[in-house]
């Protein structure tokens, strides 16, 4: 065998065959990456021309007249992805705590991390129809934001406890020994250091909790249902962003489907934004 | 002798009686936070499988095999439902699977600059952050049309085949499989992705250094090492995909009439739901709860396997 042999050969089947699996996967990519453009350029266009001041404070027209705004579901979105909120984050903190400070990796925390990846692929909508049979059809809240806010907390849970599980793995173990070093009990240690030196994290991942919750639909639709007003209270039916895109997508009023697409913008605004804010705070580590 | 500098004078202080329960008490709280997880999931089985009973013990499992869904006579039957979340599911992942792994495979290796590729994956990672119902409005106005004359053509040339034997009505299978196919992506090629870059590099050392081409690696040494990472990614995204509401309620018509044509408006449990639930009453709810039940079981299936596929693969390397 000559030197000259052992040169790859242009014409070679095997070199053919690479760049041709290249350029393919190279065009898988360019096809995935597409329908983002498609849909964030679509959205824009359609919801910018709608874009005003009185889409902030105006209630949604009558069917068939045009103007007004989405001021009643931007509220509603923000009450009732406050009260999941306010639901989901001691939970979820609580119980990554227990994963990563007092677990020990033993069977019950193999057990609830399980169950936490189960839980995070229990379909959206069942979540409404759990939030509905337990609290809706049995008439202990009625259609209201409050059982709306229970349905996203379920589902938002499993994305908190994982992140701060993980952001509370991270915190090196120097820290604790320190702090028990100098006498402090195990819940100090947790409280006042580990979980202070992990909180960026933490609020990240809660902030992408967040962000997905206020984009559901599904377990809104007959939980927290809609309401053409402002909000009454939280025992009452609210209008969030989700829920109105849908009901006004498919309407045949042009003014209903203008703010559909201008409440999209919205929501795809939140969105990406809480996205993209959230992937720069995980870059800057405090350890 | 000289007294130590650091010898004490006062006796330590005791830890306090409050101070012993409050830490008991503290791990206590987050003991019985983390069982709740295993509670709620627990109960979210159980509210609906009791809501449901009245419609399970009227109807059996012929609810399954049956297709009528009347609620005039309050006769109950999902077969045509159920095959519907089930061909929506696979069409979408039969689009999905070839483009998410192709991706994968692209962005595992080093065609482009690191910082690029950071750029790629983020943006990836972006589609699965839109909203499900913005999905369905632009799958409504965009996807739909852009399918229709794709559809009568299909129908013209290919209509002796009965997955294309109607005429499309804007609505369907082909354009919901299609918008949850690009849902269900940023899953498939996520989890693929992360598989191959898990693998130790000498695999791929040894691979080049006995004269295999990139792609012969790939192919014989690196997809078969994270194969059952990948098909554990293909199955979560199969999970996410038979739970998917929103986007499919909009586009795929919700009819329940069974039919073969993918061309055809069809049905599935979740946007069975999505569309009846807040109008319904009695035994109606008790079927679309037992509906509900079905769906549970089905992604439970899927997931619990796919989380068992993936814990082995963490275990492996």
């Amino acid at each position: 065998m000559t030197a000259a042999d052992l040169k790859k050969q242009k014409s070679d089947l095997r070199t053919l065959f690479g760049w041709l699996m290249t350029g393919l996967s190279g065009f898988c990519l360019t096809l995935t990456v597409i329908p983002l453009f498609a849909v964030l350029i679509f959205v824009t266009i359609q919801g910018f021309s709608n874009l005003n001041f009185n889409l902030f404070i105006k209630l949604p027209p009558a069917p068939g007249l045009e103007g007004g705004g989405v001021g009643n579901a931007i509220i509603g979105t923000l009450i009732v992805v406050s009260l999941a909120t306010a639901i989901s984050v001691p939970i979820g903190v609580l119980t990554a705590v227990y994963l990563s400070e007092f677990s020990g990796d033993n069977q019950i925390a193999r057990g609830v991390r399980f169950a936490t990846n189960i839980l995070s692929g229990v379909p959206s909508i069942i979540a409404g129809v759990f939030a509905y049979g337990l609290f809706v059809a049995t008439g202990i809240l009625g259609f209201s934001a409050l059982a709306g806010g229970i349905a996203l907390a379920v589902l938002m849970l499993p994305t908190i406890i994982r992140t701060t599980d993980e952001a509370l793995q991270i915190v090196p173990q120097d820290i604790r020994w320190a702090a028990l070093g100098v006498g402090a009990y195990k819940y100090q240690t947790v409280l006042f250091v580990v979980l202070p030196a992990a909180l960026s994290s933490i609020i990240t991942g809660v902030t992408l909790a967040i962000a997905r919750a206020a984009g559901e639909t599904a377990p809104l639709i007959f939980t927290a249902l809609y309401s053409n007003f402002w909000p009454k209270g939280i025992k009452e039916p609210i209008a969030t962003l989700a829920v109105l895109v849908y009901n006004f997508a498919s309407v045949p009023y042009k003014g209903q489907q203008q703010l559909a697409w201008a409440a999209s913008l919205l929501l795809i605004f939140l969105v990406l934004i809480t996205s993209i804010i959230a992937r720069f705070f995980t870059r800057k580590k405090a350890y | 002798m000289t007294t130590s500098p650091y010898s004490r004078t006062t006796p330590l202080a005791s830890r306090s009686d409050l101070e012993k329960n409050l830490e008991t008490g503290f791990k206590f709280l987050t003991l019985t936070f983390a069982l709740g997880i295993g509670l709620i999931l627990l109960a979210i089985a159980t509210v609906i499988f009791i809501r449901a009973w009245p419609a399970i013990s009227t109807f059996g499992l012929g609810f399954i095999t049956n297709n009528t869904w009347n609620p005039v006579t309050n006769q109950y039957g999902a077969l045509a439902i159920i095959v519907g979340t089930l061909v929506n599911s696979f069409v979408a992942l039969l689009i999905a699977i070839p483009l998410g792994l192709g991706t994968a495979l692209f962005l595992s290796e080093d065609f482009i600059p690191a910082n690029i590729r950071t750029v790629l994956v983020f943006m990836v990672e972006l589609l699965a952050a839109i909203p499900s119902v913005v999905y369905g409005l632009w799958g409504i106005f965009v996807i739909i049309p852009l399918i229709k004359p794709m559809g009568f053509w299909l129908n013209q040339y290919f209509g002796w085949i009965p997955l294309f034997s109607t005429k499309p009505a804007g609505p369907g299978m082909l354009p919901a499989s299609i918008v949850l196919a690009i849902m269900i992506l940023p899953i498939i090629t996520a989890i693929a992705r992360d598989s191959l870059a898990a693998l130790p590099p000498e695999l791929r050392q040894a691979s080049l250094g006995l004269g295999a081409t990139r792609w012969e690696t790939i192919f014989r040494v690196l997809v078969p090492a994270a194969f059952s990472g990948i098909v554990g990614g293909i199955m979560l995204a199969l999970g996410r995909a038979m739970g998917e509401t929103m986007a499919v309620t909009m586009i795929i018509g919700n009819s329940n009439r069974l039919s073969f044509s993918l061309l055809d408006p069809a049905n599935t449990i979740a946007s069975l739901l999505a569309n009846q639930f807040a109008e319904a009453s009695g035994m109606q709810v008790s079927a679309l709860m037992y509906a509900g039940f079905v769906l549970i079981v089905l992604t439970l299936i899927v997931n619990i396997l796919a989380e068992l596929i993936v814990n082995k693969v963490k275990a492996k390397y």
